[in-house]
């Protein structure tokens, strides 16, 4: 099953060929897929997935709980294939062959218990091809530099539940690899932590890594994320820029004014709604000049009028349905269906 | 892509076994997993020691004898004429009047007497214990009789010594089975670990990290022999043991027959055979527990592998008392317990080539074992699907285990 959106370059590669029988060639790309679709028994969890990750890019994969998401990111890194469909990692179709270059937080946060925290990072790098000494080095060094200076002689179960999460991303980084793949990686962080992990996100990308994550809170990828793919129900009915997705809808403009009525009147949209003592409407399509023409002759008395955006909620609602934006504003854990 | 983009399947496996096998060696666990047995060794040795030192120790009993002076001496020369040839009771001399009841004498406690000789060499009397009584009558009477200067027959037997006086094949099927059993008391108490590994992996939720870095299958070779190396230290630890606990017990412990091929033969393919058992049980226990949705699940579905060790148990039991049937070759051609066989037959018979033919078949089916093993860990740990896997990985993969890896990388 074809999905009902694509970014556009993605859009141009398919049309070029019928389904999976043409060999992606884009090599811009960290990340390529396509009619990506998985099954567990009866039920289809991925329902033909198109997505394309920009090399260098922050990536942000939105949808509730229970969307595909972590099945979606399972079958890009190979840890489980496809029914169908086609994914690569920087050109490979067999992404465990280049685990060196790719760096993984899986939703379910993993660790031995009884390993000292720089162990447990150099463990993790050298399931990366890193040398166990240069892991466990560069561990200790990245636990300073991060704040966890205090407990490189700590055990993993000696540590709390938000710094043993820290040392694993700290261990999906150690070996520095190109391409960072995050499944819900603010999940179970306090406020801090979560401005931490921004922070670390957007200096990866500056320094040209790849970074896609997945996420239920739109909030993080509308700050962090050039590109987006909303996923929902096992679709991607949206994959691109967010400023794209944003310009989807018409800007929102918020009129008030002194007056209640006047000939002004006539020159507000047939679908302008009052909204708490204010007139809210769709930016027209000619522009707000006539609009604020019309007002200013017509003395409406001005007192504020703003033109807003939409943001990246707004456009997740007009593209996944109310529905779906409702399942992400809750936190209920729904049954994502997964190994 | 270059073959440095991800470790190979042999590189994966060495990190995942020595992983493994640093976090169980060095836990407390691990040593109560080494000092159990020797809990049990230590108490059999020194219960076998103290009984021995004992025994050193102990006084024998003797037998009174109190015939007047002449007699009396006539009595210890006799004694030690015979003692050589029949083995006589340790006498002691006491004086008649001393010896005037006997059974008075008999329950002084400062002597330890197994019985009285009275009366005189016409007329003797023995006053003991019923036992010893029958026990000690007919030699008491031959020495009495050489005493008197009664001719002894005699008659001069030529000797040839062996270096075994009972049924060498019947002691032999002792070993064997001794080897049998130790054999499966080793693969159970292994297997079962390798399993709780593998659960404990699960309950950490650590098998997704492994399953994006690595090839499954070198996860699974990885776990299997880094238990096979753990119960290698296992094995010198205990072996050491047991053969300090032989020298210092040697006495008091039974004698086990030596095996057909020799034991430092035997010792060595001990091993190896342990090593094949193990890792054909083992996979079959690894590849069972993957199979396990939740922690709680694996050891419930290792029932039927536990089942299947004890099938083969009683079957290598049974066949090794009927040497050369259709049955005992069967059980030494069947993968899962040509291991047991072979290490009875190491027992039994000395022919060397049975067993590099049989090590050279028992690994073709650990390497078969584990690939299939490993597959089914792959499809089953995490579930998977079939599209962009490569055509024949199956044939590749089998390969790679036995030595190209190439294909992995």
């Amino acid at each position: 099953m074809r999905t009902a959106a694509r970014s556009t370059a993605m859009t141009d590669l398919l049309d070029q060929a019928p389904a999976s029988d043409k060999p992606l060639e884009s090599h811009d790309y960290a990340i390529e897929a396509r009619g990506l679709v998985k099954r567990f028994g009866d039920t289809l969890a991925v329902k033909g997935v198109d997505l394309t990750v920009p090399r260098g890019a922050i990536y942000g994969i939105l949808g509730p709980n229970g969307a595909g998401k972590t099945t979606t990111l399972r079958m890009i890194l190979g840890i489980i294939d496809p029914d169908e469909g086609v994914r690569r990692i920087f050109g490979e179709d067999r992404p465990q062959r280049i685990a060196r270059r790719i760096g993984y937080l899986p939703e379910e946060r993993g660790l031995y218990p009884a390993m000292k925290a720089p162990d447990a990072i150099a463990f993790m790098g050298s399931l990366r091809g890193l040398p166990r000494a240069e892991g466990r080095k560069r561990g200790i060094a990245m636990m300073e530099e991060y704040g966890l200076g205090h407990a490189v002689d700590k055990k993993i179960k000696e540590l709390s539940k938000g710094m043993a999460q820290t040392v694993q991303l700290l261990g999906t980084l150690v070996h520095r690899p190109e391409l960072v793949i995050l499944d819900e990686p603010f999940s179970g962080l306090d406020a801090i932590n979560q401005g931490k992990l921004e922070g670390l996100i957007r200096q990866l990308a500056a320094d040209g890594t790849t970074v896609i994550f997945s996420t239920h809170v739109i909030h993080h990828a509308e700050r962090l994320c050039s590109d987006v793919a909303i996923i929902a129900g096992g679709q991607v009915p949206y994959a691109g820029s967010v400023e794209v997705a944003r310009d989807r809808l018409p800007p929102q403009v918020r009129l008030e004014t002194k007056n209640e009525s006047g000939a002004w009147r006539d020159a507000l949209p047939a679908s302008a709604t009052r909204e708490g003592g204010a007139w809210v409407f769709e930016l027209p399509e000619s522009g707000i000049e006539p609009l604020l023409r019309a007002l200013i002759e017509g003395d409406a008395g001005i007192r504020s009028l703003s033109i807003e955006r939409a943001g990246l909620h707004d456009a997740f609602v007009q593209i996944a349905g109310e529905a779906a934006a409702e399942a992400m504003r809750s936190d209920a854990p729904a049954q994502e269906i997964a190994a | 892509m270059s073959s440095s983009a991800r470790l190979s399947l042999w590189q994966a496996a060495w990190v995942i076994a020595r992983r493994d096998f640093t976090a169980i060696v060095f836990s407390k666990v691990f040593l109560l997993f080494l000092i159990g047995p020797l809990f049990f060794l230590g108490i059999f040795a020194g219960g076998g020691y103290v009984g021995a030192m004992a025994a050193d120790s102990a006084d024998e009993p003797q037998l009174a004898v109190a015939f007047t002076p002449d007699a009396n001496a006539a009595i210890e020369k006799a004694r030690d004429e015979l003692d050589p040839l029949v083995g006589m009771p340790d006498i002691t001399l006491v004086a008649p009047a001393d010896a005037a009841d006997p059974r008075a004498l008999l329950e002084d406690e400062d002597r330890n007497l197994l019985g009285v000789l009275s009366g005189s060499l016409a007329d003797p009397l023995l006053t003991g214990p019923k036992e010893d009584v029958e026990r000690w009558e007919g030699k008491v009477a031959i020495m009495v009789g050489a005493a008197r200067g009664e001719a002894i027959p005699q008659a001069k037997i030529e000797i040839d010594m062996t270096d075994g006086a009972i049924n060498r094949q019947t002691a032999q099927d002792a070993t064997a089975r001794a080897g049998i059993v130790m054999l499966f008391m080793l693969t159970i108490f292994l297997a079962g670990m390798v399993l709780s590994n593998l659960a404990e992996e699960k309950g950490n939720k650590i098998i997704e990290i492994l399953a994006a870095a690595i090839p499954m299958d070198a996860v699974f070779v990885g776990k299997l022999f880094a238990m096979l190396g753990v119960s290698l230290v296992g094995l010198v630890v205990w072996g050491t043991a047991a053969g300090v606990i032989l020298l210092l017990g040697a006495s008091a412990l039974p004698v086990i027959p030596p095996p057909a091929v020799g034991w430092p033969l035997f010792f060595a393919l001990f091993v190896i055979y342990f090593a094949m058992a193990y890792l054909l049980i083992g996979s079959v226990f690894l590849t069972v527990g993957s199979l396990a949705p939740t922690v709680r699940d694996v050891q419930t579905v290792s029932m039927p592998a536990t089942i299947l060790q004890l099938l083969i148990f009683f079957l290598a039991n049974f066949a090794v008392g009927q040497p050369g049937s259709a049955l005992e070759i069967f059980a030494a051609i069947f993968p899962l317990s040509s291991p047991y066989m072979m290490v009875a037959r190491a027992a039994k018979e000395g022919v060397l080539w049975w067993h590099l033919a049989a090590i050279a078949w028992q690994v073709l089916w650990v390497a078969i074992f584990v690939k299939i093993g490993a597959s089914l860990f792959r499809a089953k740990v995490l579930k998977s699907g079939t599209a962009g896997r490569e055509k024949g990985a199956g044939r590749k993969g089998l390969l790679a285990l036995f030595g190209s890896a190439s294909n992995q990388s």
